[in-house]
């Protein structure tokens, strides 16, 4: 699977909210793409990830 | 015998109604300026920006104006030729027909009144316009009194077609139509549409308008925004000035033209400063207010806030008042006109709408505007 | 009657957009409230695993957030940044911008159109970052724009209102707020943008970049509000001392 360009290996079955609560993502303040689509935050519990997938987890940072 | 009279507010049938708020804007801004609300400051205020406010516009309309008429006319100079140089538009009247169905008392075309009336045939209409065109004339306009019954919207529309045949542009001033009927008439190759709303006063508007369809106050008030959706390319506004406040009704039409061109900004926007003369069967019809002095200010006043649209010097003013505000303010003077229908190479097929104070002919109006150093000019536009 | 800013039915009392990048976290709070800005721009990124320090938590609470789609290059992606900033539940309000130049960071007027458009529909209160031009404004606004903001300079060039008079006439012709974005150096810049009539300045480098941040902060913010009062309070006469001609030209009136 590829987070934010990096291989990673997700082993067993996992939701998205396990795979995030699993590697310290702080599940409030950020939002997730995964395979390019908007994944909505209510569905992160039901939504399983597989090797395939390719996800984006982005939060805010200072901008202009 | 007292008539029941109709609510000039209310549409009439087969009248089309627009989505607009342009209405609504005009009143509201019209029913607050109070004109002698203003000061001398306000007016130098004025003088001094690059862009007038809705404001700024008022005070210039004001009395507080008054004594600073020479210096918005050294103003408007500079505005004149920085947006038109020094070319002055030439162009002539046809009077297609004088059938009128409106009575309103301030018209010579007025159904009530006695006078003969008649409509070019189509082949009246080409003699009259091979013959304005042999003076060199490139820009027409073809006007009609207000009846529909008479001079139908075909019967118009031929008259353009044959128009664009000698002229390469053709505006039209005649009673208000739906925008598919702009529309079509663009199609026979119309350019411009004139139509005055003579007063924004309403209530005033009721009382000189006893009956007929001008009595419509808002189809008259939106012809110009139907003409735009029937692809017409430019509109004309103007009020007759004296028949009411003419300052309240000056400060209406620069801001309907205003809320025009801010809402169709491709359009191109014109004003006309027509004031009110004497006309057969009527000739102590009351004078009014607007001196030469008040009729300058408006269109000074025209010119600063909209310094890129075009004026229109009426041959109801002599020539020696023409001839000073052009290139000064106007950018658009008729030569050659006949107000009664035909007249320019037949006789008249029917009697004048108001007597001209201005006779000149097409060469002589050419050489005044070559004298004062300024360029007449036939054609602006080419037809593709 | 107070004079207020108001975007997509919110009402704000200060005028001050504030940008929050380009200087750390901790002294975001400062800068916020010295400068007494009531929106502050963020941008989206990558997150990190392992928890790291998040912006959220030194912005003030009644502060409106307004990401913007920085990173985009199309309207397509920038309409995927902003819906996945709007997944954060931080606010429907975005600052569009979309740039594909990296020489000079000009905004994209012609995708900025389309990606307004579609947010717009969605939802979103857009406030889209451009090239001022009059047409592209008009188009943003027809396009459900809930500001525009025209750039006064190059991003970060600090080198102030540039395009002044096109400015100006945005300000003349568009019924939305017109707010400064991007090119104001010096309060005195944004103070002279406030004279114009433009709603409200946003900045962001020239804050950043000074020696002492939150105070610089300060001085935008009373710069902002002095150019506003001076709008609202209507600008003197500025006395032209050009030559006039000698022969009256209204001296042909009759009657």
């Amino acid at each position: 699977m590829r987070v934010n360009g990096k291989e990673m290996t997700l082993g067993n079955n996992q939701s998205l909210l396990q795979f995030l609560a699993a590697n310290q993502f702080d599940v409030v303040t950020l939002a997730v793409a995964r395979n390019g689509e908007i994944v909505p935050k209510p569905t992160y519990d039901s939504v399983m990830l597989c090797e395939e997938d390719t996800l984006e987890v982005v939060r805010f940072v200072g901008g202009g | 015998m007292a008539m029941k009279r109709t609510d000039p507010m209310v549409y009439q049938k087969g009248m089309e109604i627009i989505a607009s708020d342009i209405l609504d804007k005009v009143l509201k801004h019209v029913d607050n300026y109070d004109y002698l609300n203003y000061s001398q400051s306000d007016v130098k205020q004025a003088l001094s920006k690059e862009h007038l406010s809705l404001e700024d516009y008022g005070a210039l309309l004001s009395p507080a104006a008054t004594p600073y008429l020479e210096e918005m006319a050294k103003k408007a100079v500079v505005e004149t030729r920085k947006h038109f140089g020094n070319s002055i538009c030439l162009f002539t009247p046809l009077y297609i027909a004088n059938y009128c169905e409106n009575n309103c008392v301030y018209c010579g075309f007025n159904c009530k009144n006695k006078i003969r009336r008649g409509k070019l045939s189509i082949d009246e209409m080409e003699v009259e316009l091979k013959a304005i065109a042999k003076t060199g004339l490139k820009e027409i306009l073809i006007l009609t009194g207000e009846s529909r019954h008479h001079s139908g919207v075909e019967y118009i529309g031929e008259g353009i077609k044959l128009a664009t045949k000698y002229f390469s542009t053709v505006g039209i001033e005649i009673y208000p139509l739906n925008s598919d009927e702009y529309a079509y008439l663009r199609k026979c190759g119309a350019d411009f549409v004139s139509v005055y709303q003579e007063t924004y006063n309403s209530i005033k508007y009721e009382q000189v308008h006893l009956s007929g369809s001008k009595r419509v106050f808002p189809y008259r008030f939106y012809s110009q925004e139907r003409a735009l959706i029937g692809g017409m390319r430019g509109v004309s506004f103007g009020a007759l000035l004296g028949l009411d406040d003419f300052r309240k009704d000056a400060y209406a039409t620069g801001l309907h033209a205003y809320f025009m061109q801010q809402k169709y900004p491709h359009a191109e926007i014109g004003f006309s400063t027509p004031r009110l003369r004497p006309f057969i069967n009527n000739a102590d019809n009351n004078p009014n207010d607007v001196h030469e002095k008040q009729l300058l200010q408006v269109m000074l006043a025209y010119r600063l806030f909209m310094p890129y649209a075009g004026i229109t010097i009426s041959t109801r003013e002599r020539a020696g008042f023409r001839d000073h505000v052009i290139g000064m303010v106007a950018t658009k003077i008729s030569a050659g006109v006949s107000v009664g229908v035909g007249g320019h190479e037949q006789d008249e097929k029917g009697d004048e709408q108001f007597e001209i104070s201005d006779p000149r002919s097409v060469p002589e109006v050419h050489q005044m505007i070559l004298d004062r150093g300024l360029q007449p000019v036939y054609s602006d536009y080419i037809r593709v | 009657m107070t004079d207020q800013l108001v975007i997509g039915g919110q009402r704000f009392n200060s005028r001050f957009i504030l940008g929050s990048g380009k200087f750390s976290l901790e002294i975001v709070q400062a800068v916020v409230e010295n400068g007494g800005a009531e929106i502050v721009t963020l941008a989206l990124r990558r997150a990190n695993q392992g928890g790291e320090e998040n912006i959220l938590e030194y912005i003030p609470e009644n502060i409106t957030l307004l990401p913007n789609t920085s990173g985009a290059r199309t309207a397509e992606e920038a309409v995927k940044i902003a819906r996945l900033a709007r997944e954060i539940n931080c606010g429907n309000f975005v600052k569009v911008e979309v740039i594909k130049d990296s020489k000079y960071l000009f905004p994209d007027n012609y995708e900025t159109v389309k990606a307004t458009e579609i947010l717009a529909k969605d939802g979103f209160v857009v406030m889209p970052y451009m090239y001022p031009d009059l047409n592209v404004a008009r188009d943003l606004v027809s396009a459900g724009a809930a500001a525009v903001m025209p750039l006064a300079s190059p991003i970060g060039s600090n080198k102030g209102l540039s395009t002044k008079d096109f400015i100006q006439i945005l300000v003349d012709e568009i019924a939305v707020p017109i707010i400064v974005d991007a090119g104001i150096g010096r309060p005195s810049q944004a103070c002279e943008a406030m004279e114009m009539g433009v709603a409200a300045v946003m900045c962001n480098t020239a804050v950043a970049t000074a020696k002492n941040i939150p105070l610089m902060a300060k001085a935008f913010g009373q710069a902002i509000e002095s150019g506003r009062n001076a709008y609202l309070a209507g600008l003197g006469r500025v006395l032209n001392q050009a030559a006039e001609a000698s022969s009256p030209l209204t001296g042909f009136l009759e009657d």
